[in-house]
């Protein structure tokens, strides 16, 4: 990768240059604008009531004191909505069960309707004149609920006989299917060693530490609605709010995400608190802004993961392996969130081949339904729990033939591509050995054994662990997701706008909360058009101003978004070369562009970029008959496949068995991400997944009481949050096999880190203690107690 | 009830009278549009909100507006001096210290104390003194650099 201290060359092409990022400036003066920062003329205030019960009927609902409370604006409850026929929340992807049913689609509704469903669901939305007497006010409102038995447990939540919701009685959402059952059995039937691991992959909170916010208006004079939210597709939350729930016209509605701060998945999906704040903004007349207290966020952002699942490898007498077999329950919690189905199926089954050639797979998936807060897209969704499952059996697969764990890796890995997989993906490119021999070597295997022997001379155990992941970013194309269900399309947009000077304004429809696209997106830009950086502003996030978008999620913005942009730059580029032929007097198929210069082939004849956008613009010397004036290109992009990022991690940790501390060594991470733009960018995305991959690994989970379903991780004093001393520094390093099927040649960076590192992690340390098994998170207290020979 | 609130604010004097319940960080936020001070947690603890008054870093969500009447208040609006960045500042533009920025301000304040209290601070020393700020996107890896990297002293690159 490039050295990022290295200072930014102009006389280079950008491309593969730590350009500092152009957004930074705002950020770290304090002049940033996230929603929150949004004040708009008349504003009021507005408040959730939450149910303090997991589970309860609504009896009635008391407004009276709380309506006659100080700067009262107005209280609504699920009774005005329902009078409204506002509709519930969709659910983005459509799964079938393997009986061919379609899943079970609960209603979501915006505000309770009769029923609460998980601590934290929504109640009422109180509006003030300030934010304390909203607060005040919500204290005032007397709901009797009548308490219902809670599901909590999801191992049991089809068999407890309580319903989370009465028209799903067994609170089965599906039970899905994927990949030849047959083959499986009959590789099972003749395997020489079967290795089986059972595991949860734990239940977390994603915490993007901006908490969610949304401040909504409506414009009496044209009967419009401007919603400003902390959200990483305002495209999508328009199209879902309108089509689905508010029955609105798009033309009518205004979605912008300003600055968001982080969002991690958390920020895909359409809430109910936005369509509540929207619907009553018409009614208010004045705009209402809310923001998430992190007490609400605990209780109320879409979680991550929570996966219990068993997992069987069968393998010759010679470690090749022969089939894996896979059964997983994967709770949905009280609600169906935006993209819920799809993150256990599509996201997580057809990954389960990994980066071997195992040729039969079946996976049996069950989603259930829980009284807990929605479960959804969380870095990495879905590809994170399955690298969990086939690195951590690979590593006990090793352990049990007695082989390197290195060694039935490279046995195993897919050599020849394209290779399609049996869980119905086709890997384009990569080359597998080449980033773990690399990770080996900056790792410095070979003296693993004597660090090891250092560290039990000193009382300490040491171990070594890899995991060797992959991905599918870029989730494409839309005709074949929507054949699996998706019930959206998966391309992006974007627009090109040359301004007569030669400055240049992309529109793109992917979203930046931390990514750095107002800079990665300009190099790209400014690398194919021969012009400065500094010259090309991004506009994102703002469905008033960019033509559409499908947002960012699934490491998704440049391998799509930033492909949509360089087709717009290739059509204003052909553009500009029948504007240059014309002034240069020659035929248009014989102008070349290069460095921001329009060239007569074979000739010395050339114009300037900043000629060429003037001339579009003040056509006095321009083809009027045959070219339209103006400089100003869309391009819509949908990939013919999805990227296939990978990489190999390795960790070494060291344990104290007298306390159950755990010191990260080392943490190596190898990774292919394809072709790279800024390695700066690249690199810190990959820390910021290996820290949030870690913080899973080694402390944070989620967790309900089991009888009452309170959230009892409902703060930073109980949810364990990586702090900076918890975390190493990172060795990075990456191969390039360029992705083939788009003309940047990248891949996808920004979930890998939390996909391959939780494997590295638990691969360490079980090796350190000689354990099959260690639960994440692996807290002191569960490493001393395995570190001790203790239950669990 | 209400009350007037007076205190010197980026060196400007300032009086708001406001609900007696204000916390410090709402008052710079709403009553002075001061928002680059972030509020990210409920329970002091992610450290979005850090601030400086009288010169010593503090949590602006912890401590009511009543409290620091008649202090001297420096936020992350104040850093930078007639148009130059602070070089902690600098820094973390040079290091790539911040992703989505939230917790950036809180993260640079308590960064320009950490080197006021500890000019020579280890890796270590700096991992533990920044144990009041919490990061979701960097990973801490650059944040931690760029403290390293104010205390070389170094130029940033100028693109």
């Amino acid at each position: 990768m490039g050295n990022m201290n290295e200072p930014f060359d102009p006389s280079k092409s950008p491309i593969g240059q730590s350009v500092r990022r152009r957004e930074d400036r705002r950020f770290i003066t304090g002049n940033a604008n996230y929603t929150d920062d949004v004040v708009l003329q008349g504003q009021t205030f507005g408040v959730f009531l939450r149910s303090p019960h997991a589970h309860a009927r609504i009896r009635s609902i008391d407004l009276a004191a709380a309506k006659a409370a100080p700067g009262v604006v107005d209280i609504i409850t699920g009774a005005e909505l329902a009078d409204a026929k506002v509709g519930g929340l969709p659910c983005g992807w459509l799964i079938h069960s393997k009986d061919g049913t379609p899943m079970k689609e609960p209603a979501h509704p915006v505000l309770a309707q009769g029923k609460v469903r998980h601590v934290g669901d929504q109640v009422a939305l109180i509006v003030a004149e300030t934010l304390l007497q909203a607060k005040d006010a919500a204290e005032l409102v007397v709901v009797d609920y009548e308490e219902l038995p809670a599901v909590i447990d999801l191992s049991a939540a089809d068999s407890t006989g309580t319903s989370v919701h009465d028209d799903v009685s067994d609170n089965t959402c599906y039970d899905w299917g994927h990949g030849d059952k047959a083959a499986v059995d009959a590789a099972f039937a003749k395997a020489a060693k079967v290795t089986k691991l059972s595991f949860v992959n734990n239940r977390l909170i994603p915490n993007a530490i901006e908490p969610r916010a949304a401040n909504a208006a409506y414009n009496r004079s044209d009967e419009s609605y401007t919603l400003y939210v902390a959200n990483q597709n305002p495209h999508v939350e328009r199209l879902l709010m309108c089509a689905f729930v508010l029955g609105l016209p798009e033309s009518k509605v205004r979605v912008i995400a300003p600055d968001v701060g982080g969002g991690f998945g958390s920020k895909i999906f359409l809430y109910p608190e936005d369509v509540a704040l929207v619907w009553a903004s018409k009614r208010v007349g004045r705009p209402i802004k809310w923001t998430a207290e992190r007490s609400e966020s605990f209780l109320t952002d879409a979680h991550g993961r929570d996966h219990v699942s068993t997992a069987e490898l069968a393998m010759d007498q010679d470690g090749n392996f022969l089939a894996l077999r896979v059964k997983t329950i994967a709770n949905m919690g009280a609600y169906l969130s935006t993209f819920a189905s799809a993150v256990p199926t599509i996201l997580y089954a057809t990954l389960l081949a990994g980066q071997y050639k195992t040729p039969a797979i079946y996976a049996e998936v069950k989603a259930v339904f829980t009284n807990t807060a929605p479960v959804d897209a969380y870095r990495g969704a879905g590809r994170p729990e399955a690298t969990y499952l086939v690195e951590r059996i690979v590593e006990q697969a090793a352990r049990d033939m007695k082989m390197d764990p290195a060694e039935i890796r490279k046995k195993n890995f897919i050599t020849t591509f394209p290779y399609a997989t049996p869980v119905g993906l086709t890997y384009d490119v990569g080359g597998y050995a080449a980033h773990l021999d690399k990770a080996m070597e900056l790792a410095d295997v070979k003296g693993f054994p004597a660090r090891k022997a250092a560290s039990a001379a000193k009382g300490k155990k040491r171990g070594l662990g890899y995991a060797c992941y992959i991905e599918a970013c870029g989730i494409a194309p839309s005709n074949i997701a929507g054949a699996l269900g998706a019930r959206a399309g998966l391309f992006e947009a974007g627009e090109v706008r040359v301004h007569p000077t030669g400055t240049v304004t992309v529109f793109t429809g992917s979203h930046s909360h931390g990514q750095g696209h107002e800079t990665t997106f300009a190099q790209v830009v400014a690398a194919r058009l021969g012009i400065p950086v500094g010259n090309v502003e991004i506009v994102h996030g703002d469905t008033g101003r960019v033509p559409f978008g499908m947002g960012t999620y699934g490491s998704r913005s440049l391998a799509v978004g930033g492909t949509a942009i360089v087709k717009a730059v290739d059509k204003v580029i052909a553009k500009g070369k029948k504007i240059a032929a014309h002034l240069l007097e020659a035929a248009d198929s014989d102008i070349e562009f290069e460095n921001g210069e329009f060239k007569v082939a074979g000739t010395d004849k050339k114009i300037a970029w900043g000629n060429v956008s003037l001339t579009a613009y003040v056509p006095h010397n321009f083809p009027l008959d045959k070219l339209e004036p103006g400089l100003n290109e869309n391009a819509f992009y949908d990939p013919t496949n999805f990227t296939y990022p990978a990489g190999s991690y390795i960790c070494e940790v060291e344990v104290d068995s007298d306390t159950g501390k755990v010191k990260i060594e080392q943490f190596v991470a190898v990774d292919d991400f394809g072709n790279i733009v800024n390695p700066m960018i690249v690199e810190g995305q990959v820390h910021g997944g290996i820290a949030q991959g870690l913080g899973q690994a080694m402390m944070e989970a989620c967790a309900y009481d089991p009888e009452s379903g309170q959230l009892v991780t409902g703060s930073y004093m109980d949810y364990a949050m990586p702090r900076a001393i918890d975390i190493p520094s990172f060795k990075i390093a990456t191969t390039n096999t360029p992705c083939s099927h788009n003309p940047l040649g990248v891949k996808g960076c920004g979930e890998a880190g939390a996909i391959g590192s939780p494997p590295a992690y638990i691969n360490a340390l079980t090796d350190a203690l000689g354990v099959v098994d260690l639960a994440m998170p692996a807290t002191p207290e569960r490493v001393w107690r395995a570190a001790n020979g203790l239950p669990a | 009830m209400d009350i007037p609130i007076s205190l010197t604010v980026n060196g400007k004097s300032v009086t708001k009278t406001v609900d007696s319940r204000t916390l410090l960080v709402q008052y710079l936020r709403e009553q002075l549009q001061l928002t680059g001070t972030h509020v990210g947690c409920d329970t002091a603890q992610c450290g979005a909100c850090t601030v400086h008054m009288n010169g010593r870093a503090i949590k602006s969500c912890s401590i009511l507006a009543a409290q620091v009447q008649g202090s001297q208040i420096t936020t992350i609006e104040g850093l930078a001096k007639n148009g130059e960045l602070h070089p902690m500042q600098a820094a973390f533009r040079e290091c790539h210290g911040l992703q989505c920025g939230f917790c950036t301000p809180g993260m640079v304040m308590s960064a320009v104390q950490l080197l006021a209290d500890n000019p020579k601070a280890s890796e270590e020393e700096i991992r533990e003194a920044l144990d009041g700020n919490i990061c979701r996107c960097t990973g801490y890896h650059n944040i931690v650099k760029s403290i390293q990297f104010c205390q070389s002293g170094q130029t940033p690159t100028a693109v």
